[in-house]
């Protein structure tokens, strides 16, 4: 066959068989965009050397964490150039909410992601804004590193874990009815394919970042079908990375260990719920959400890293916000983006500071203000040049 | 006149617990079949059975699979040498048969005698998702509602919190483990998670009235109502109602992420914990965590006519059978769990107080906790602090 017939058939070959790699994606595109990478390969929006990426400072402090941390990547000479949009809900065509244009036209042009705490509406109407994103980015991976950090002391050191977390599916596909009066019935989606898509991200994640080993979390004794479907596409998938360890742990064992020895584990991969008590969880054994980064991986190569901590409203405008979060998931977009140097240099100039103790924000101990934490670590960052 | 006389002796014959002779055929006709048993306690607990043959009371004892076996011929051991006037029916159940005999003669044993003392039971992933948990089968034939676990820190057990005092009831039949699933499409899994206003009232209204017995000043429900607003909504408001019958204890309610957080960093908050199937699940496991692992904390499955005693994490304990070195000391502690329920307090104190006088003795502690005792040695210590203690026991 010519190259061109041979090479569609394969593609339409695999769009039947229910590969998720569609249409124009190649190989290396892929890997890529799985996790960080270790080899200098160039990003993707490449234009005189900077980069793009959308910066949603988000409410409450928001604006000032992020602010702290675009002056944080100045003084590290960061090659990357910020676009700041805003993603209050909008009633769009046909009566459905949607993100604002300007901000998905954003997103999808330079892929990459930093997003501040977002007000959750009670009655505004419109689903929270987190829960729009996810959808309209297909942010199907959620990944939480935690680790400890030396100077912020928790009854828990050595902490060095990753879990990964099914954000699509599972207990949260929010489908519940009222069967008679007084039952109500709750729906637990499991499919083949977002279980199949985490695991493989798992250990694509697992494999770019020298972790040793992958467990996948679960309650299957119960759950025999939705959980054990989970476990098989885990399995399945650990078969084609023979180089990571795979094994298979109980929720409540996770839970039980997890408390009495955290340095058990390396990466957690798991479904919605487990994922959601997991994360936070772990969090609280490194000192809470106010130090905790995270990263939402979708589909089509979208990332968005954010700061998991709420929008503090009583303490936004006061300069007393704590931005170590946003700054630890911008570190962990840097990484994503291939710029390990820059990341090297802001996590190391922010974990000396920290550790330290001279200049500290409220929540972690200290009396100073936002502005001159941010402004000690930028002092240290200009240092190391 | 004489109908009358005779509707009355037939009315006062027909009322439970009076006279022995019509005793029996109240509790054989279904309907009436509960009266005697609901004779209960304020807190719900029931009467134990009538101890039958010369004062002794007969256990179901299900040994089940892993360090079960070991740790319960312990158990016999001890209350061998105690001269404790409890028997015990031994009932196996083989966790790899995929029929449901073994189970439904378990459930039959424990309704017979009421109440039970068992071990956890594997369940096999090998096989077909019709097979059931057997573990959950026990719960939910017996209906016993409510899974009491109090984790308390033991002195002499090293932990990075210490004093920990949490009772965590959990509901024990419904919710995520109702094991109702199906495949819709090939490749797409439903599963049910089920909760009922009837279950969940039963559920808070047991953890308001044990939480006034024990003089408890709070109890917080735990859930997830922000995401899953019909059921763990439904869940909250029942124990919304609830908390209006009880004024003098504070009620409040917590998200399930920010509960465990909150327990890895500050858990003296936490008083009494309500909460449905799955986040009881994760919660007990947590704490249990905190006050020094699995083989520390007992746990207690409560329903309104029968109660079953087991280790509250319900760990199979595969790795460590068979080797000596397993803790029995949850084991130990869920026995006299069993004894104050059958209203033998003198022998549940006596052997409560030796197994903390033998935790004291850090060269005793097993590997779970950081020592290197074996199972055995801890049993001997017991054995030889009740002996020391001072009432009748056989020959060492």
């Amino acid at each position: 066959m010519a190259g061109n017939a041979w090479r569609s058939t394969i593609l339409k070959l695999l769009e039947r068989y229910g590969a998720w790699i569609t249409g124009q994606r190649k190989p290396e595109e892929v890997s890529r965009v799985m996790g960080a990478v270790k080899s200098q390969t160039q990003p993707r929006t490449f234009s005189r050397g900077m980069q793009t990426v959308t910066i949603i400072p988000g409410d409450g402090i928001g604006p000032e964490i992020s602010s702290a941390v675009i002056k944080i990547f100045e003084a590290a000479k960061v090659p990357i150039q910020w676009e700041e949009r805003n993603v209050t809900a909008i009633k769009g065509p046909g009566g459905k909410w949607m993100i604002p244009p300007e901000a998905k036209e954003s997103m999808d042009k330079s892929k990459i992601g930093l997003k501040g705490p977002l007000k959750t509406p009670i009655a505004a109407g419109h689903p929270s804004m987190n829960l729009l994103l996810r959808k309209t980015f297909d942010l199907y991976a959620n990944v939480r590193p935690c680790v400890s950090i030396e100077g912020y002391k928790t009854p828990y050191t050595d902490v060095d874990l990753v879990t990964i977390r099914e954000n699509t599916e599972g207990e949260y596909s929010g489908i519940e009815h009222v069967i008679v009066d007084g039952v109500v019935q709750s729906i637990k989606l499991i499919t083949e394919d977002a279980s199949r898509r985490i695991a493989e991200y798992a250990f694509e994640y697992a494999r770019n970042n020298q972790r040793a080993s992958v467990t996948a979390v679960h309650k299957a004794n119960i759950m025999r079908m939705s959980d054990g479907l989970f476990l098989r596409k885990c399995r399945e998938v650990a078969e084609n990375f023979k180089d990571v360890k795979f094994t298979e742990m109980y929720l409540d064992t996770v839970c039980l260990n997890m408390v009495q020895d955290p340095t058990k584990f390396d990466v957690l991969v798991m479904p919605n719920l487990y994922g959601d008590i997991l994360s936070d969880l772990c969090a609280g054994l490194i000192g809470g959400l106010g130090v905790t980064p995270s990263g939402n991986i979708g589909a089509n190569g979208v990332a968005i890293f954010e700061s998991v901590h709420g929008t503090a409203p009583d303490i936004a405008g006061k300069d007393m916000a704590n931005p170590t979060a946003l700054l630890l998931s911008a570190v962990m977009m840097l990484r994503h983006m291939g710029l390990h140097g820059h990341a090297k240099k802001i996590e190391t100039a922010c974990f000396d500071t920290i550790r330290d103790k001279k200049v500290l924000t409220k929540d972690l101990g200290g009396n100073s203000k936002c502005s001159e934490f941010t402004a000690e670590i930028c002092r240290r960052v200009q240092d190391m040049e | 006149m004489a109908t009358s006389r005779a509707l009355l002796s037939l009315s006062r014959s027909l009322q439970p617990g009076w006279g022995g002779r019509l005793g029996s055929a109240v509790k054989v006709s279904g309907a009436a079949a509960s009266s005697r048993r609901d004779k209960s306690t304020h807190t719900g607990q029931i009467i134990p059975p009538p101890a039958r043959y010369g004062g002794r009371h007969t256990v179901t004892l299900i040994p089940g699979d892993g360090i079960g076996p070991e740790l319960l011929n312990h158990v016999r051991e001890l209350f061998r040498f105690s001269c404790v006037p409890v028997d015990f029916e031994v009932v196996n159940v083989n966790s790899s048969l995929t029929n449901e005999d073994d189970i439904n003669n378990a459930i039959t044993a424990i309704r017979r005698n009421g109440v039970a003392l068992k071990g956890n039971i594997e369940t096999n992933h090998t096989l077909p998702p019709s097979h059931k948990s057997r573990n959950n089968l026990l719960r939910t034939g017996l209906d016993l509602y409510a899974n009491v676990m109090h984790c308390q820190s033991l002195p002499g057990v090293q932990t990075r919190h210490k004093n920990i005092d949490i009772i965590i009831i959990r509901e024990n039949t419904e919710g995520e483990y109702s094991s109702l699933e199906h495949e819709s499409v090939p490749g797409v899994v439903e599963s049910l998670k089920i909760i009922t206003r009837n279950n969940s009232l039963r559920i808070a209204d047991y953890a308001f009235r044990l939480a006034r017995e024990k003089g408890r000043r709070r109890v917080t429900a735990v859930h997830k109502a922000n995401i899953m607003k019909l059921a763990d909504g439904l869940f909250l408001q029942c124990c919304k109602e609830v908390a209006s019958g009880y004024p003098d204890i504070t009620f409040d309610s917590m998200i399930v992420d920010n509960t465990t957080m909150q327990l890895v960093s500050k858990p003296h908050q936490f008083d009494v914990m309500v909460m449905p199937n799955l986040y009881g699940n994760v919660v007990s496991n947590v704490c249990a965590g905190l006050v020094g692992g699995p083989g520390l904390v007992p746990g207690a499955n409560l329903g309104s006519d029968y109660a079953v005693f087991e280790t509250a994490t319900r760990n199979t304990g595969k790795s460590i059978a068979g080797r000596n070195i397993a803790n029995p000391t949850a084991m130990l502690l869920a026995s006299c769990l069993m004894l104050d329920h059958l209203k033998l307090h003198a022998y549940a104190s006596m052997i409560r107080s030796s197994i903390f006088t033998t935790m004291n003795e850090t060269q005793l502690h097993t590997a779970d906790i950081g020592g290197q005792g074996t199972t055995s040695e801890v049993v001997q210590s017991i054995m030889r602090n009740i002996q020391s203690g001072g009432p009748l026991t056989t020959e060492l």
